[in-house]
């Protein structure tokens, strides 16, 4: 057993968090600032940080994630870091030549109190930020929240950083996508453009973080929203932020600062909270939805009926981030499993409210807790084991040691590929994950069958 | 046998190129830390190593909690490794270096698979953290009864005051069992090098010495700086067991918190990785009176020089004539491989920028296959590790090295047991056994080659543009860049999933590796038809 330590019985923990289900702010917002085209994220703390960020960001991809660390050093500790952030600028804008610089600061820089805001007027008024280049900033002390905190800050940042209104409408619908895959936001823009709809997506990693293999390395590859397009976010019509975690505070920040009406919907993973998000994005576009949607939604719809008999009444342990467990847990439900345990390590009361609702026909038996970790949700699956887990890589341990169908979703995912290319949001999606989930289901079936019931057809 | 290889670019060249693109203080900076290696007379270079990094410059290392946390102590496996800090540290060191583990049985200890945090929040930054941290090692006491929890500071933890050996002698006081902090903030010193000493030094004050047990195994050595990536440690202690020599304890490849205790009963340290694991075997001397040599499982003839200098180190004729039965017996798959594969590889150019001693010690593996080593460097050595030890009285202390405590270690007055007397040691040195050497990597770098300390991204990128490699071997942070450019890229810190390469049984897996990224089809299709012969398009359509 890997996992041979975990007991069964469960003992309250108030201070000790094993096998955590988060992470820490800044990787959320290195992710951010790589969905800009051309920009840099940079770490404003020591250098361990962003390594660690960088080798995660890089695992989950495999593909180079580029970024820069203030490195601070015992010295920059105790009489702070300007002298380190003007420094790496300099350094950034010499070397890198980027567009932007997308400047996070870590627990260190935290502590310490280092005020970026001054620092990068300062480096604005100096000239080491040349003339239409750009660095925006956010806090994200890692101490507050997890990993989706730091995406959400950074989003945030760049929206009231960057965006400009003019008055004049652009007649475009501002998305924020949440801290999903490229996969997820580009076909997030596949379903908007099916919709007659040319959204300004912020951050948009596809083509950044899925790129080709051509023989040439792309500092700044071509994806990433454009720069013009963030400026332009001030001048949309309505802005939809997908998942509450993530995306509303940044769709909040826009509504206040350039008065863009904003609502704030479901990650669109599963029938129905896609359902929802194509409605929010008619009404607000004012467009009609075409046959080819109503088509996709309705071969989703035809595969669940169809497989019914493999998914009914299926248990099912979760962990992951608040707002892909939230529609997951939906759709699970949606297609006739029943998800029993859920713990995210991401806080935010309205989360276990959520799941409540979502899973109110199965009484009070559901487990949910938020901040939870997995050495909590595997004490719980071994006191009612489940037929499925899904969760990030990590899960792998818990399901080797108790033989559980394992599909891996959320973040990171450090062992396998597919999560940049093929998306989970959209009625697309919901086939992708349905299909994950019958597979592993199904191989189980057959793995496990005598040789009598062992069978080619049903 | 860095003999005849000639090198058309000229590493001065390429120097220059590259500081062009610095702002001139910066240039001046990286300039120290970037060596030509213009003609054979290499008495005089000089790499300047572990000295600051530049802000801004994108640079592959990592922090001192990193060298400490994540190289040292991660691979021993029934220690709880307690992060003090707010989450990601933690996360980020759970499982993601490779090292293997092979408990004795099922029930016993593990902890490899578990990450351990006390996962500070706000309130713990502005309140101190120490409650919830005394806390913490209660609460894994409580469920999992380890005979040891040691503490890890992050980088807040220094800043808000947090006296975590205090919280461990408490603890250790209260419930009995071995409980000890590593100081370890990720800002201190200028690398993952910091993290090393921290975790050299705590350890020895800690655990070494706690057990006397002294097995009857006749030659007993520890293998120290080695931390069985992809099972390295496995196949070396299978090597070494087939000569008749075992191993006390490993620094710390497959350990248990016992090996180190009882470590210094071994009568001989050898040495792999001296960056990361010199002070332990400078201190195990001192105290104990066990000699160290430094050694290589890297490549076959390191491998063989290595078992014959441990055999040299016992005097013992019987060991002698086993290690050269094992060699030859070893050799013969070795050569075999090395004829089958050496005419796909050979001329082949290569380069390595890792760590603190596998960018030299793997370069023979290359050798071995005809190949060329074009450029290497360390990310957090020392200026020792290039130039060899005897720089060492001439290194300037700076303020980021000061602040990591050198331990004051007198002679033990009971244990301290010279397992050579100083006409001993003498002697062997005048048959020409060396004790405490190495001579760094410089020595073996070919004329026309450059040596990069710390290297950047745009270094990389200039390195790759003018020299062209057909390998580049770094770390998980350069692999994908690297292979945009549509070459190879191998990790050599993780060995991404491959491994062993140690030892003989361990080069014929790493030259089969070559072998595979060398001459891999998919690198032949990196163009699409229509991109080879543009201007065809069209035609067919207008006929
Ligand atoms: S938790 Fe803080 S100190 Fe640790 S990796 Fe994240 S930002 Fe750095
Ligand atoms: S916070 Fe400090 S200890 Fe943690 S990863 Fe960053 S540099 Fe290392």
């Amino acid at each position: 057993m890997l996992l041979r330590h975990t007991p069964k019985e469960i003992k309250e923990r108030k201070a000790l968090a094993v096998n955590p289900a988060k992470t820490c702010q800044p990787i959320g917002a290195m992710y951010a600032g790589l969905g800009i085209h051309g920009c840099l994220p940079h770490s404003h703390g020591s250098q361990g940080c962003c390594a660690y960020h960088r080798s995660t960001l890089t695992r989950h991809y495999r593909e180079p994630i580029m970024a820069a660390t203030s490195s601070f050093t015992e010295g920059a500790s105790v009489f702070g870091g300007q002298a380190n952030l003007l420094q790496a600028l300099l350094t950034i804008f010499t070397t890198y030549n980027p567009d932007m610089v997308a400047v996070h600061t870590t627990c260190l820089s935290e502590t310490i109190g280092d005020d970026v805001n001054q620092i990068v007027k300062k480096a604005y008024k100096d000239g080491t930020i040349p003339e239409g280049k750009y660095v925006v900033h956010a806090a994200t002390p890692s101490y507050v929240g997890s990993h989706v905190t730091g995406f959400s800050n950074m989003v945030k940042s760049i929206a009231v950083q960057m965006a400009e209104k003019t008055g004049k409408s652009n007649g475009r619908v501002n998305i924020v996508p949440g801290f999903v895959e490229p996969s997820d936001m580009a076909e997030i823009k596949r379903i908007a453009a099916m919709l007659g709809v040319n959204p300004i997506l912020f951050p948009d990693t596809s083509g950044v973080v899925n790129g080709p293999l051509t023989g040439k390395f792309e500092m700044y590859p071509k994806g990433g929203t454009p720069i013009s397009d963030l400026k332009s976010a001030g001048d949309s019509m309505a802005s939809i932020g997908l998942g509450a975690w993530a995306s509303a505070e940044p769709v909040k920040a826009l509504d206040a600062q350039c008065k863009i009406p904003c609502q704030v919907q479901d990650l669109p993973i599963g029938l129905l909270a896609t359902d929802r998000f194509v409605d929010a994005l008619r009404t607000v576009a004012g467009v009609s939805v075409p046959d080819c949607v109503t088509q996709e939604r309705g071969q989703l719809l035809d595969v669940i009926s169809d497989m019914q008999p493999h998914l009914y009444g299926k248990k099912v342990a979760l962990a992951g981030d608040p707002d892909q467990l939230i529609p997951l847990t939906e759709f699970l439900v949606t297609i006739g499993m029943k998800p029993v345990h859920i713990v995210t390590g991401t806080p935010g009361k309205a989360f276990t409210k959520r799941i409540k609702e979502i899973t109110a026909r199965f009484g009070d038996q559901i487990n949910v807790q938020n901040p939870g970790d997995m050495f909590l949700l595997h004490q719980w699956i071994k006191n009612e084991p489940v037929d499925l887990l899904i969760c990030n890589t990590y899960g792998k341990y818990m399901a080797r040691d108790e033989d559980i169908p394992f599909v891996r979703h959320g973040f990171p995912i450090l062992d396998r590929i597919g999560h940049a290319y093929f998306p989970t949001v959209g009625y697309k999606g919901g086939l992708h994950l349905l299909e994950k989930i019958l597979g592993v289901l199904m191989d189980r079936k057959d793995r496990d069958a005598s040789e009598e019931t062992f069978e080619l057809v049903e | 046998m860095t003999g005849e290889r000639t090198i058309t670019v000229n590493p001065e060249d390429v120097k220059k190129e590259i500081l062009a693109k610095y702002p001139p203080k910066v240039a001046r900076k990286r300039g120290k830390q970037i060596t030509p290696v213009s003609s054979d007379e290499k008495e005089s270079l000089q790499v300047g190593a572990n000295v600051r990094t530049v802000p801004g410059i994108i640079t592959q290392r990592g922090c001192c909690y990193a060298g400490c946390k994540g190289v040292i102590m991660g691979p021993t496996r029934d220690i709880i490794n307690l992060t003090h800090g707010p989450i990601g540290c933690g996360f980020y060191s759970w499982l993601t270096r490779r090292n293997q583990t092979r408990p004795p049985s099922d029930d016993a200890e593990n902890y490899m698979t578990y990450c351990f945090s006390t996962d500070m929040q706000d309130e713990d930054i502005v309140f101190g953290g120490e409650k919830k941290l005394k806390a913490a090692i209660q609460e894994a006491y409580d469920i999992f009864k380890p005979k040891a929890i040691s503490i890890f500071s992050t980088c807040p933890v220094g800043l808000i005051g947090d006296d975590v050996h205090a919280v461990a002698r408490e603890m250790k006081a209260k419930l009995g069992i071995n409980i000890f902090g590593f100081s370890c903030e990720g800002y201190k010193g200028v690398s993952q090098s910091a993290g090393h000493h921290i975790a050299n030094n705590t350890i020895f004050t800690h655990v070494v010495g706690l057990n006397d047990t002294i097995s009857d195994a006749k030659y007993k050595i520890n293998l120290l700086g080695e931390y069985n990536i992809g099972g390295d440690a496995f196949i070396i202690d299978d090597l070494l067991e087939k000569c008749g020599i075992s191993v006390v304890s490993t620094f710390s490849g497959n350990s248990t918190i016992d090996q180190f205790a009882n470590c210094h009963t071994a009568d001989l340290n050898a040495v792999m990785c001296h960056r990361s694991i010199n002070y332990v075997a400078d201190m195990l001397e001192i105290k104990y009176g066990i000699p160290w040599i430094k050694i290589s499982f890297l490549g076959p003839k390191s491998t063989a020089q290595s078992l014959r200098k441990i055999a040299a180190y016992f005097e013992d004729q019987e060991l002698i004539d086993t290690v050269e039965k094992v060699i030859a017996e070893e050799m013969v798959p070795v050569e075999a491989k090395i004829k089958e594969i050496k005419p796909r590889c050979e001329g082949k150019t290569a380069m390595m920028f890792v760590g603190g001693s596998r960018a030299h010690h793997y370069q023979e593996l290359f050798w071995d296959l005809g190949m060329k080593v074009l450029s290497a460097g360390y990310e957090f050595a020392h200026r020792d590790d290039y130039e060899g030890r005897q720089v060492i009285p001439d290194i300037k202390i700076d303020a980021d090295s000061r602040n990591i405590e050198e331990l004051e270690i007198e002679p033990d007055e009971t244990r301290y047991n010279p397992r050579k007397t100083e006409g001993q040691m003498k002697a062997l040195e005048e048959k020409g056994f060396q004790f405490k050497a190495y001579e760094g990597m410089i020595p073996d770098m070919a004329k026309g080659s450059l040596i990069v300390d710390d290297i950047s991204h745009h270094e990389t990128e200039t390195l790759i543009e003018m020299y062209k490699p057909d390998i580049f071997c770094a770390g998980i942070k350069e692999k994908y860049a690297v292979q945009k450019h549509g070459i190879p890229m191998k990790q050599l810190h993780s060995y991404d999933s491959g491994g062993p390469y140690a030892v003989f049984k361990g080069a014929i897996n790493f030259y089969e590796e070559i072998d595979r990224m060398l001459n891999a089809n998919i690198w032949h299709y990196l163009e699409a038809p229509w991109q080879k012969a543009p201007e065809l398009s069209g035609k067919y359509a207008a006929e």
